[in-house]
């Protein structure tokens, strides 16, 4: 266990390093001069200048790498050109919006596609089954952004239950909060939903006619304990895989969600930041999107191996 | 061990544990209907080891899996099976799940897959005790390491908290067999239960069965086409094939004096002058009918050499094959022109012979060895 | 004699499974996948002749009928600039078409060749590989699209190579697999044994075997790239206005959703048709080409 996840660990940070090179390079293929692209609005000599010595952008790439990483490490992640504030404040004020979108998605969408693929595998052939499907095909050809619009016409507009825009921190008023955030997280948590009730239903229908299960149904157990004990058990182990797999997908629509909702969240920091040419917060937001997925990625790793005791112990599968 | 197999057999008591009466299981789809199992009868007394021998595909398995009502929906039963006085066919599946694992159990061909691989196995023998005796989980945990030691699991107490990964195939039986017994279960249905086990370990197994009818006085159906495991465990065969019971006798009977044109052809190969007495079942000539079309004839008639107008005209009942005997006779077939005892060894010679020749032209049949290798392909075919 | 129809609760097994619906499923499927290509095909012609369908010039502003409800005029209504919609949404389907195919084209071109080589020639060849379409994952999409954007300017190009690269690593994976897969088959072990090159048995014996997996990822590729297109569209990094496409107006219509809301449904249902086609098509050509992947 100690080594897998050992061998886990350095992978990721292998990756890590490879996308901090990335981002790092990607700020310096920019056409032009990078302190032109930092400086944003402000163009004086003396800025550019100011800028040239603040980034050590006259220093060699190493050096310059060098730099960017250990301040990245101790929290510096540079000035933004828009604002003229840390840019480490304002990721700090937009994390927890979008953690919260993040959080009420996942759960959505683990409550009903888990739910719903259960069922779809259980009730096999039935109406039920193919209710499932067609909503889950549905789900994933619906754009995000395109639903969004739909809810904030029918539920915002048409018969105003929610709000369509603007978020008000759950501290102050846990009400109008969720108010808020039903709809982009509804937005957000579809298409996952949609993703997790399929891979729930197909790794469903293979655990039921897994010999295990007729084992268990040969002791007698009761239908919920065969269904939920025995073949949602093993399922899970595929599930959580795919929902690891598709949180890179919640990152992206988080992006488009926020958009649509003005949600001041990661998402709309990167679109704002790509149209201001902030580009001191444009490298931060995207490393920080990226490391954030690795990590996401590695405990996805380490859940696995949890549910799975064939990883956990090393032995054969 | 085949020393003690070939001891007289017991008297069936008035109670049988398991009693079988006509039943017919038959599939429905859409286009045709599959009758797997037709009009079988047999009882199962406690402390009795029935073995249920044929071919695969011959309804044997579909028998035992309607014993335990695990058929799958799709499937239409009818007749009778009793356990212990209790009707299980129509019974409602809340009563079903309530004598499953209770009262009769049933250990899988597959032990590989047979256990939860994400479960630890104290867990997985502990829940069937839950559920019927109401144990708490640390009384579950408990009992769970004495029935490991039961099974003859070495270090139980370390074992109960492993996965089913860490055993080996032989160790993953046993623990099938700990849950199958757990409840001390009136009835052990066996489906092919060393198949897929090397010879070595079949043994350990086998014995494990043995000592269990010994101990807890359970009632055994050993579902097998191994006719070597039926020699050494069995104390009464049923012969199966194409889903009809054509044969059911005391094993010594069997193995001295099959009546049964088939039944002849099974042993064919074991008795062979110079065999050594452990073979798979031979080959018999011709294909085993398809079971959608079930005419009024004896269903072996197309592969048998004494058949005639009256096999293909009406389908032989299963019938004492001793003229004296009364209803209740321990040795019966299903047959118009039964093998007599008088002949049988003379036959059962030349029978052997052209059954050698025969099985070396098909080239299969006459492999001598029971080792896994064999296990596997004949399990292979079998599906 | 009773007989009596058991009701079990949990379906047969896996080999009994498929005797009774089976049939009727896979008849179903198959007309799904019948429906989906036909709409795909629609979708694909309308792209195709644009100019000639579309019964207005998509960018032709009308002022005096701006906001006006779907009429025997205008089918669909027309925008704020009073441009008819249903021309601007035949037009918006070109751009889609065209980023999904392009982009879709981009990363196989890009894609395949790395994974064979990552596939066949293993070792050093696999790992370098493997680590790259890992970091490149490590991005998620609209990260790297956005990312893409800042640096090399939002433009319909632009968001096609972005969408395209996005989709590199999926087909390097696929396209390492069944090279794997291959390698090892009878006929392909033999052409390595009577001496073929590389080049012949990666060309003439490998790819053409593969080709069902990679039909298959295309056939998600490209309505992955529709979604792609509109969503970057939608938000400013992809064509840009007044260019038609769907994304560009749904971006445009949520300005005006309580006094127009046909500018906001006609668009997205386009694209929910197109990708609800195309995903059809998928599902039914994965269950005849690519039965493996059947249960994805």
């Amino acid at each position: 266990m100690t080594k897998y996840l050992l061998t886990r660990l350095r992978q990721s940070l292998i990756t890590l390093f490879l996308v901090s090179v990335v981002v790092f390079a990607g700020i310096r293929a920019l056409p032009g001069d990078p302190a032109l692209a930092l400086a944003g609005e402000e163009r004086s000599p003396e800025a550019l200048a100011a800028i040239r010595e603040s980034y050590g952008l006259n220093d060699n790439v190493v050096v310059q790498y060098g730099r960017f990483i250990g301040h990245a490490l101790t929290g510096d992640l540079g000035t933004s050109s828009r604002t003229g504030l840390p840019v480490a404040d304002a990721i700090g004020q937009a994390l927890p919006v979008t953690l919260e979108l993040a959080a009420l998605s996942l759960l959505l969408a683990i409550v009903v596609g888990i739910g719903a693929g259960v069922v779809a595998a259980v009730r096999r052939g039935k109406p039920e089954e193919w209710l499932a499907n067609a909503i889950a095909l549905i789900g994933l050809s619906i754009p995000t952004f395109w639903l969004g619009i739909v809810l904030v016409l029918g539920f915002a507009i048409a018969v105003p239950v929610f709000a369509a825009s603007g978020y008000v921190p759950f501290g102050t008023d846990p009400v109008d909060n969720l108010r808020r955030m039903v709809l982009p997280a509804i937005v957000l948590g579809s298409g996952l939903a949609a993703v997790v009730m399929r891979q729930t239903r197909a790794a469903m229908l293979d655990s039921l006619s897994a010999d295990y299960v007729r084992t268990a149904r040969a002791k007698g157990l009761s239908r919920g304990s065969v269904v939920g004990g025995h073949a949602l058990r093993n399922s899970l182990v595929t599930v959580v895989t795919v929902l690891g797999l598709q949180l890179g997908h919640l990152i992206s629509g988080a992006v488009v969600t926020e958009q649509i909702f003005v949600l001041p969240g990661f998402g709309k920091l990167t679109i704002d930041a790509v149209f201001t040419r902030d580009y001191a917060t444009l490298q931060a937001v995207v490393l920080c999107t990226s490391a954030a997925y690795i990590l996401i990625n590695l405990l996805v790793d380490v859940v696995y191996s949890v549910i799975d005791p064939r990883i956990r112990l090393g032995g054969a599968r | 061990m085949t020393e003690t197999v070939l001891e007289p057999v017991r008297k069936t008591p008035a109670e049988p544990a398991l009693s079988v009466r006509d039943l017919s299981v038959s599939f429905h789809s859409d286009t045709r209907t599959v009758h797997a199992v037709d009009g079988v009868s047999y009882d199962v007394a406690p402390g009795e080891v029935l073995a249920v021998v044929g071919e695969s595909g011959c309804g044997k398995s579909v028998t035992s899996m309607a014993a335990m009502g695990l058929l799958p929906p799709t499937a239409r039963i009818g007749g009778s099976i009793r356990l212990g006085g209790r009707e299980l066919v129509g019974a409602p599946e809340k009563e079903l799940q309530k004598v499953r694992g209770k009262d009769i159990a049933m250990i899988f061909q597959e032990p590989m897959t047979s256990l939860n691989p994400v479960l630890t196995i104290g867990r997985q023998i502990g829940e069937v005790l839950r559920r019927h005796q109401g144990l708490s989980r640390k009384e579950a945990k408990a009992r769970a390491v004495e029935l490991l030691e039961l099974v003859g699991i070495p270090a139980p107490a370390r074992r109960i908290d492993e996965y089913p990964h860490q055993l080996s195939g032989g160790m993953r039986q046993r623990v099938m067999i700990a849950i199958a017994v757990a409840c001390d279960p009136a009835v052990l249905i066996a489906d092919e239960p060393t198949t897929a086990l090397d010879v070595t370990v079949q043994a350990g197994i086998l014995e494990v069965l043995q000592s269990l009818r010994e101990r807890l006085g359970t009632a055994i159906v050993l579902v097998t086409h191994d006719l070597g495991v039926v020699a050494d465990a069995a104390d009464r065969v049923l012969v199966m094939y194409a889903g009809r019971a054509v044969e059911q006798a005391p094993v010594h009977d069997l193995f001295a004096a099959g009546r049964h044109p088939y039944t002849r052809g099974l042993l064919g190969a074991v008795l062979r002058p110079g065999g050594e007495g452990k073979r798979r079942l031979p080959e018999i000539p011709g294909l085993v009918p398809s079971l959608d079309s079930q005419p009024d004839a004896c269903t072996f008639a197309p592969r048998c050499s004494r058949a005639d107008d009256t096999c293909t005209g009406s389908r032989p009942g299963l019938r004492a094959v001793e003229r004296e005997a009364g209803a209740d006779a321990s040795h019966r077939a299903a047959c118009w022109h039964p093998y007599a005892e008088t002949q049988a060894d003379a036959e059962a010679q030349t029978d052997a012979e052209t059954q050698a020749d025969a099985d070396g032209g098909t080239g299969s049949g006459t492999d001598t060895g029971t080792g896994p290798g064999t296990s596997a392909a004949a399990q292979e075919a079998g599906k | 004699m009773t007989t009596a129809t058991t009701a079990l609760p949990t379906p047969p097994r896996a080999s009994k499974r498929r005797a009774g619906g089976g049939k009727l499923r896979a008849l179903r499927r198959n007309k799904l996948a019948l429906t989906g290509g036909i709409i795909a095909a629609v979708f694909v012609l309308t792209a195709l002749f644009a100019p000639l369908i579309a019964p207005y010039d998509p960018s032709q502003p009308d002022f005096g009928n701006v906001l006006a409800e779907p009429s025997a005029a205008h089918w669909l209504g027309t925008d704020d600039l009073g441009r008819d919609q249903l021309s601007r949404i035949v037009h918006g389907a070109r751009a889609s078409m065209q980023v999904g195919l392009v982009a879709v084209v981009l990363a196989f071109l890009v894609g395949v060749p790395l994974g064979l080589l990552a596939g066949y020639y293993g070792r050093f060849a696999d790992t370098a590989v493997s680590r790259l379409t890992d970091t490149m994952l490590a991005f998620p999409f609209l990260v790297l699209a956005v990312g893409l954007a800042a640096i090399l300017g939002p433009s319909l190009t632009n968001a096609t190579i972005a969408i395209g690269i996005s989709q590199i690593p999926a087909v390097i994976r696929i396209t390492r697999a069944e090279t794997l897969r291959l390698k090892h088959v009878d006929y392909v072990a033999a052409a390595v044994a009577n001496g073929g090159g590389d080049g012949t048995v990666l060309f003439r014996h490998i790819l053409p075997n593969a080709t069902s997996a990679l039909i298959v990822q295309a056939t998600v590729g490209i309505p992955a790239a529709i979604i792609g297109e509109a969503l970057l569209s939608f938000l400013g990094l992809g064509v840009q206005p007044p260019a038609p496409s769907l994304g560009v107006m749904l971006s445009g219509a949520q300005s005006f959703l309580a006094p127009a809301p046909w500018l906001a449904v006609f668009p997205g249902l386009a694209i929910v048709a197109a990708t609800l086609a195309f995903n059809l098509l998928g599902d039914g050509l994965r269950d005849v080409l690519d039965p493996r992947g059947a249960t994805r």
